[in-house]
């Protein structure tokens, strides 16, 4: 027996090899799973989990739909991106509406100013039940979050949505195997183990389009809980706050009253690939307000069935 | 603005409490991978828990249960990149009631970077996870020596270990390893030389991984593999044939088997994700090949150049079985084995594994965590090689037909060691 020791990857980049992953963990799930969908907020991780999945299925198009799970406080470039988006694939859009579970008291209204990223689950939730999904990608990294980190990339959901992260499926390989009983399902994370810069770099690489909000722009903010937050219909300031103009741009993309800006000046992907390469604080940490309720808060929203 | 580099796998090894989760901590503190709000988060729950300023345990321990209870339960994933390469580290759990946990970090690993307290040696679980990570094909080890301090740096204490390291890493036929004294608590020699051991001239944790070309083995003395996932229809009525090349690079215009049916063929297009048409590709990269003869070729076939895997119904196999009801002559089950899906039946039993002496006894029952020499006969022909040639085509895993849980990893053949 001769084996060969070896680094077959020296000749292969790493973004190539990401890229190779998704493409095979895309293709294992909707060849396994009866009705996939595809999370897309119209934020990075979901525009290149896209961008992948066209790639997977071309010159055929997208053997699944996508889902966006609206919290009905969107930015509105986001709104429009997505819509462009799935104009331009003829991709299949179902909502998720969190105004509608508000609206048919599925959940309560935490009010016109409250944050609705908790309440997305009982959408989201919903909606896997009422189109009957057994599968939904998405685009959550493992290096976002403490949580995050530990899920498999086919990561099992019982019949109420939820994750135990104490019983997780065993994962071997790279044998994906999706099969699941009656009202379980699976969540499906082909982006695992990109990193934030992976991502920037991917999507220079590449190309993929973004809403226009993840480059720098002047926009007018207030200062809240260490973070910049938009002056909108949403975000309104405080007694005590004052509105400043000033050159940000979004490092992620959630519901409006909970992600905020970053100072930066880099308008070109070259430049944000600069800025990720070298930042100090992390992407959820600088901008989810969301994340610091506690130290598991999201650990506590996976368990109840979170993206 | 691109670099380009080539990513590292590794899985952490070793008992509980001899420091897993602080190395990793460790190393990924002092190549400043963590952002300062990790960091501080690290450091508000260490205050809040009562284990001091700096828990480093708790940069990979990120569940509520695991902080409580101050152990890891399951596979943390985390990243780092040093201008060498791209490290993916699974940190791994080192209970024995969390071995497919262990099992799942380790079966995707490159190098396994195994930490022994100096002070207690390599323990019964130690050696279980060396087997195991043997068993799933990691050729190389770092070792950490760790908890140096409390030895006040004993060179013979060191030694001693790397002994016995050296012992079983030679029985079950790893052909590189490293073994480094570290502390992780105290930070020496794992990105930073320490000062305390003037008698060791050898790399830290970090160097010893950065150089390490150790990799497990992806690539085959057999030919070039493709197991095909999924069937493109091309404009104008054509298809190709998307998966993910393993085994050997393969190239347009090679000539491949399509199996189980046997038809020769030739690859007349291959395309890759990055570049379109290309000539040639690696193991790792998702592509899709047109033929030169029409076939019926479907996902669960595989097309492969020689020489040629196996075609068969039944096979002699190693198992690591997780169900928690036994595994007996018997048992029916299903079996994925690269893209294909079959009702599977256990129809021998060939001996238990004793993971502490590497022998295999007699048995008629594998429990939670045993590893077996198992006979399995198969509903629909499959396609392999052995494992120890092709980490691919000869591994699969065993489903509970009740709860589709994943129940064993199981290995075609039967390691040298055993």
């Amino acid at each position: 027996m001769t084996l060969t020791p070896l680094r077959p990857q020296t000749t292969t980049d790493h973004l190539s090899l990401l890229e190779s992953h998704a493409v095979y963990i895309l293709r294992e799930v909707a060849a396994e799973c009866e009705r996939p969908v595809l999370l897309f907020s119209g934020g990075k991780d979901s525009a290149v989990l896209l961008h992948l999945a066209v790639k997977a299925f071309a010159p055929g198009r997208l053997p699944f739909p996508v889902m966006h799970v609206d919290t009905g406080q969107n930015f509105p470039e986001v709104l429009a991106f997505r819509d462009q988006t799935v104009a331009r694939l003829g991709a299949r859009l179902v909502i998720a509406s969190v105004q509608e579970a508000i609206d048919r008291g599925r959940v309560a209204d935490p009010g016109p100013h409250g944050a609705r990223n908790r309440l997305q689950t009982v959408a989201l939730l919903d909606a896997i039940v009422e189109h009957g999904f057994d599968a939904a990608f998405g685009g959550a990294r493992r290096d976002e979050d403490k949580a995050r980190a530990k899920e498999r990339i086919l990561s099992f959901r019982d019949a109420f949505g939820q994750w135990d992260p104490r019983q997780q499926r065993p994962e071997l390989w790279q044998l994906y195997q999706g099969r699941v009983n009656a009202g379980e399902h699976l969540r499906a994370f082909p982006l695992s183990d990109w990193t934030e810069l992976d991502i920037w770099q991917y999507i220079a690489r590449e190309n993929v389009a973004l809403p226009p909000i993840y480059f720098a722009h002047e926009r007018d903010v207030v200062r809240r809980d260490a973070m910049w937050l938009a002056v909108n219909e949403f975000i309104q300031p405080r007694p005590g706050e004052h509105v400043e103009r000033r050159l940000v741009r979004y490092r992620t993309v959630g519901d409006a009253t909970c992600t905020g800006a970053v100072e930066s000046d880099a308008v070109t992907l070259e430049a944000i690939v600069h800025e990720v390469a070298t930042a100090n604080v992390s992407e959820r940490g600088a901008t989810r307000a969301d994340d610091r309720f506690s130290e598991t808060a999201m650990e506590d929203r996976k368990r109840e069935g979170y993206f | 603005m691109q670099r380009t580099t080539d990513i590292l796998r590794l899985a952490t090894i070793g008992s509980v409490d001899d420091g897993k989760s602080t190395l990793i901590g460790r190393l990924l503190v002092d190549t400043r991978q963590l952002f300062d709000d990790q960091l501080d988060a690290v450091v508000n729950a260490s205050e809040r828990r009562g284990v001091g300023d700096l828990d480093l345990s708790f940069v990979t321990d990120g569940l509520r249960a695991e902080r409580e209870q101050g152990i890891t339960i399951d596979v943390a994933y985390r990243y780092a990149s040093t201008p060498q390469r791209k490290f993916i580290i699974a940190d791994c759990p080192g209970h024995v009631q969390y071995t497919r946990n262990m099992a799942t970090g380790a079966s995707t690993a490159d190098l396994a970077l195994v930490v022994v307290d100096v002070a207690h040696g390599l323990k019964e679980q130690t050696r279980r996870h060396l087997c195991i990570a043997a068993l799933l094909g990691v050729r190389g080890l770092v070792v950490a020596v760790n908890k140096m301090d409390a030895v006040h740096w004993s060179p013979a204490a060191f030694q001693s270990v790397v002994d016995e390291v050296e012992t079983v890493a030679g029985e079950l036929g790893f052909d590189a390893i490293t073994c480094v004294p570290t502390s992780a608590l105290l930070g020496d020699n794992v990105v930073d030389a320490s000062d305390h051991t003037p008698w060791y001239s050898g790399p830290t944790v970090l160097a010893a991984l950065e150089s390490s070309d150790a990799g497990a083995w992806t690539n085959s003395t057999n030919g070039p593999r493709l197991p095909i996932q999924w069937v493109l229809r091309q404009p104008g009525g054509g298809r190709t044939y998307a998966g993910m090349v393993n085994g050997d690079t393969l190239h347009e215009g090679d000539v491949v088997t399509l199996l189980p049916a046997g038809i020769e063929t030739t690859i007349t297009a291959l395309n890759t994700l990055h570049n379109g048409p290309d000539v040639q590709a690696g193991a790792g990269l998702s592509i899709d090949v047109a033929l030169a003869d029409e076939t019926d070729a479907g996902r669960g076939d595989l097309l492969a150049c020689a020489p040629l895997p196996r075609v068969t119904r039944e096979i002699t196999a190693t198992v690591c079985w997780f169900g928690e009801r036994p595994l007996t002559t018997g048992s029916r089950l299903r079996l994925k084995h690269t893209t294909r899906v079959t009702p599977a039946r256990i129809v021998g039993l060939d001996g238990v594994v004793d993971v502490a002496t590497l022998t295999v006894e007699d048995g008629d029952e594998l429990r939670t965590n045993d590893i077996g020499l198992v006979q399995l006969q198969t509903a629909d022909p499959l396609v392999v090689d052995d494992y120890r040639d092709n980490r691919v085509t000869g591994s699969f895993v065993l489903i509970d037909e009740v709860t589709n849980a994943t129940v064993a990893a199981g290995m075609v053949g039967r390691a040298a060691f055993l």
